[in-house]
């Protein structure tokens, strides 16, 4: 399996003060790293894949660390996480589906353990494709003031042969979160879920 | 008056390869966007004074958080840009008032020097709308090597009565620079052309 051919990688990283409401003492930071890189199989019908998971596993861990360093560098301030990919034209979903286990594996690694399962988006699509990746609470997916999203594109990415990767983290709640339902402060953070 | 801001959002692009050549050391660019309201929008009012004011406030402001994420010093800032994308309720002329006048002083103060122009672009429309930030060596604008953009979106703005508000810095020119023209370690930096 050859190693990982990485193109770039962007880094997006927000500091949100306020949406309409009272502006935040301390604002909402929410990031996104996308790393562009060669997909291997690109081009043809590959029956075995899943080799490619552990070549990417080094890659996931650099990019966890990358985001979590544009954030501020402490671990204990990221509360949401997700995940997502957009595989160039000649690749297929499948080849998406790659991202899961080294994209979840990372984070959960760089973090110390997150007990909740990492959202994810996939899709197809060509330069300047903008994914939607979404957003849950590291420990407890059910915890209703954590639920976002982060758009994410490579204006000159994916091309064709190519893949781009995606980990996005966020500090905290939605900047004026009050929807109710379960709260970060409640959780249990045992199964993952509340 | 100084700037409402919603938020701000930081972009850090880094090159590795390119047509499989390896790009070493990668090139780096980093754009910083505000999300500010617009004190005018909906409403014609002829001294614009205070975006004036407000530019002032945020090329120095936007300037050192690019600095800042690409962790170098003022110095080594290689080339720079500007451009603002105004909310559906503004007009093209609150772009100009933000960016000519006076965001351009702090800007060079920010990255040291900046005998050239800075080159702008600006445009009105709504949120996530593409906005192409033009890039041009900051002490030599004829420099054919280091004449670039950067595009930057945001999902969610500019809202009606917002405008977007970009810097852009590099700590170096194109990835694979050669078709010639005057080069970086070629000028004399004086008349911020050549």
């Amino acid at each position: 399996m050859p190693d990982v051919k990485i193109r770039k990688f962007l880094t997006i990283v927000e500091e949100i003060y306020h949406e309409g409401g009272k502006p935040v003492a301390k604002p909402l930071k929410r990031g996104a790293i996308v790393a562009v890189i060669e997909n291997p199989f690109a081009g043809s019908y590959h029956e075995e894949i899943t080799g490619f998971m552990k070549d990417l596993e080094p890659l996931g861990l650099d990019m966890a660390k990358r985001l979590v360093a544009a954030l501020g560098g402490n671990v204990a301030d990221v509360e949401g996480y997700g995940k997502g990919i957009i595989v160039g034209q000649a690749g297929e979903l499948e080849h998406g589906a790659l991202w899961h286990a080294p994209g979840g594996y990372a984070m959960r690694e760089v973090l110390g353990g997150a007990k909740a399962i990492v959202p994810s988006s996939k899709k197809v699509g060509g330069p300047g494709t903008r994914l939607d990746v979404p957003v849950t609470h590291i420990n407890a997916s059910y915890v209703r003031s954590h639920f976002d999203s982060i758009e994410v594109g490579v204006p000159d990415g994916p091309r064709a042969n190519e893949m781009a990767v995606v980990l996005v983290m966020t500090t905290g709640p939605r900047v004026h979160a009050r929807s109710g339902g379960l709260k970060a402060e409640d959780i249990k953070g045992e199964d993952g879920l509340r | 008056m100084s700037a409402e801001i919603r938020k701000i959002t930081v972009f850090v692009e880094e090159t590795l390869t390119e047509m499989g050549q390896t790009i070493s050391p990668s090139t780096r660019k980093a754009a910083a966007v505000a999300v500010i309201a617009n004190p005018f929008a909906g409403r014609y009012v002829e001294d614009l004074t205070p975006l004036i004011e407000i530019g002032a406030e945020l090329g120095g402001l936007l300037g050192r958080k690019c600095v800042e994420v690409l962790g170098i010093s003022p110095a080594q800032v290689e080339s720079y840009g500007k451009a603002a994308l105004v909310g559906e309720d503004g007009e093209l002329e609150h772009a100009a008032a933000l960016l000519h006048p006076s965001l351009g002083k702090p800007l060079r103060e920010a990255v040291e020097k900046g005998a050239a122009l800075v080159p702008s672009s600006k445009k009105r429309g709504g949120p996530g709308r593409p906005l192409d930030i033009p890039l041009g060596h900051k002490d030599a604008a004829y420099v054919r090597s280091h004449f670039d953009g950067m595009e930057v979106s945001l999902a969610d703005a500019p809202r009606p009565a917002e405008i977007m508000v970009a810097v852009a810095l590099t700590d170096s020119g194109r990835p694979l620079a050669r078709v010639g023209g005057l080069k970086a370690s070629d000028i004399e930096g004086k008349d911020g052309l050549r």
